[in-house]
């Protein structure tokens, strides 16, 4: 069958082997491969998913792409586990091993400045969503709740009346919610070596509650995380309608793209 | 840098949210040409593609909210 070669991380020559049991695309443990002072980490593919044609169709494919999706992050999670890991946008593909080692030439000096700047660092992703109807199950009496939230109303004045006040509520949501993302975002990136914001996700996409209003990304020192885990909860207030949501650590995808971000020709020596 | 096992992470406790994944995955990492690759620096173009699917799949879901949005 004809295979090729995808890449899903760099890193620095190190001792020690792969985490026993990682699983990459198509089931298969990664392989490393050196090259003079990099290492790229590298798994076989088959090309009737992975060559360029076939590959613009499976990534408009929700499931082929989560599968794909899920193994890269489980081969960088792992990697991440034994070394510093320079992370490969997803698909990243050669032919064969000497496409792998030209990419790895092309790239040497980026790779480099990348894995000096990512040593010993950990990504964080905080998210803030307003959700101006908070779930019912979840929700427990507290003093922003309404005194009698089901009674009907009296009159059509008193309906009115309240769907006002249900209005001027959800606004109020709104510009806590995004209150709230400026102030934690400002305070965050003072403790953090770079910030990156994403773009707020679909709740379609994310089946979250309430809409993502902030969306954002930060780059700690492993040793500090403790402590900006701490100031997230510090900052995080009591509010139904505005949620914090951290998660991590991951590895330092959002960080590993910027100073020197390919443009189309910067990597053109491996044409 | 210590040696830390994954599973001792708080991510490994639920399984990762697809879009947290998808936003590190198709807008972060190194972008380098492989002799082959597809550039997905242009993400943007899976993802609208992505929407499409979604909305494509939800449109007989109407959003709770819209009803009050209007009055």
């Amino acid at each position: 069958m004809n295979e090729l070669r995808y890449v899903y991380a760099v890193t620095r020559p190190f001792d020690g082997v792969l985490p026993e049991g990682v699983r990459g695309l198509g089931g298969e443990p990664p392989r490393l491969l050196d090259h003079g002072d990099l290492v790229a980490v590298v798994g076989a593919v088959p090309a009737e998913d992975f060559a360029e044609a076939p590959l613009k169709k499976r990534l408009e494919d929700l499931d082929w792409l989560t599968a794909t999706a899920r193994a890269h992050e489980a081969v960088i999670g792992a990697m991440t586990t034994v070394t510093c890991t320079v992370p490969l946008r997803l698909a990243t593909v050669c032919v064969d091993d000497s496409g792998v080692r030209r990419l790895l030439d092309a790239g040497h000096d980026r790779f480099v400045t990348t894995l000096e700047r990512l040593e010993g660092r950990v990504e964080w992703g905080v998210k803030v969503y307003a959700d101006p109807q908070p779930d019912p199950a979840e929700s427990r009496p507290g003093p922003a709740a309404p005194a009698e939230p089901s009674a009907a109303p009296a009159s059509g004045r008193d309906y009115l009346r309240r769907r006002l006040s249900s209005r001027q509520a959800r606004e109020g949501v709104w510009e806590r919610a995004e209150a709230l993302s400026r102030t934690l975002h400002a305070e965050l990136s003072q403790r953090a070596q770079a910030a990156a914001l994403h773009r707020p996700q679909d709740s379609r996409l994310s089946e979250a509650r309430g809409q993502n209003v902030l969306n954002a990304a930060y780059l700690v020192p492993r040793e500090s995380s403790q402590e900006f885990v701490a100031e997230v909860g510090r900052l995080t207030p009591q509010d139904r309608g505005v949620r914090v949501e951290l998660t991590g650590p991951w590895a330092p995808y959002s960080f590993a793209g910027q100073a020197g971000q390919a443009g189309p020709d910067e990597a053109g020596a491996s044409r | 840098m210590t040696a830390q096992p994954t599973d001792a992470g708080p991510l490994a406790q639920r399984q990762l949210a697809l879009v947290d994944l998808l936003d590190r995955l198709l807008a972060g990492g190194v972008v380098i040409t492989g002799d082959l690759t597809l550039r997905i620096a242009d993400v943007d173009l899976v993802r609208v593609d992505l929407n499409a699917l979604i909305s494509s799949v939800n449109v007989d879901v109407p959003s709770p909210f819209e009803e009050e949005e209007s009055l």
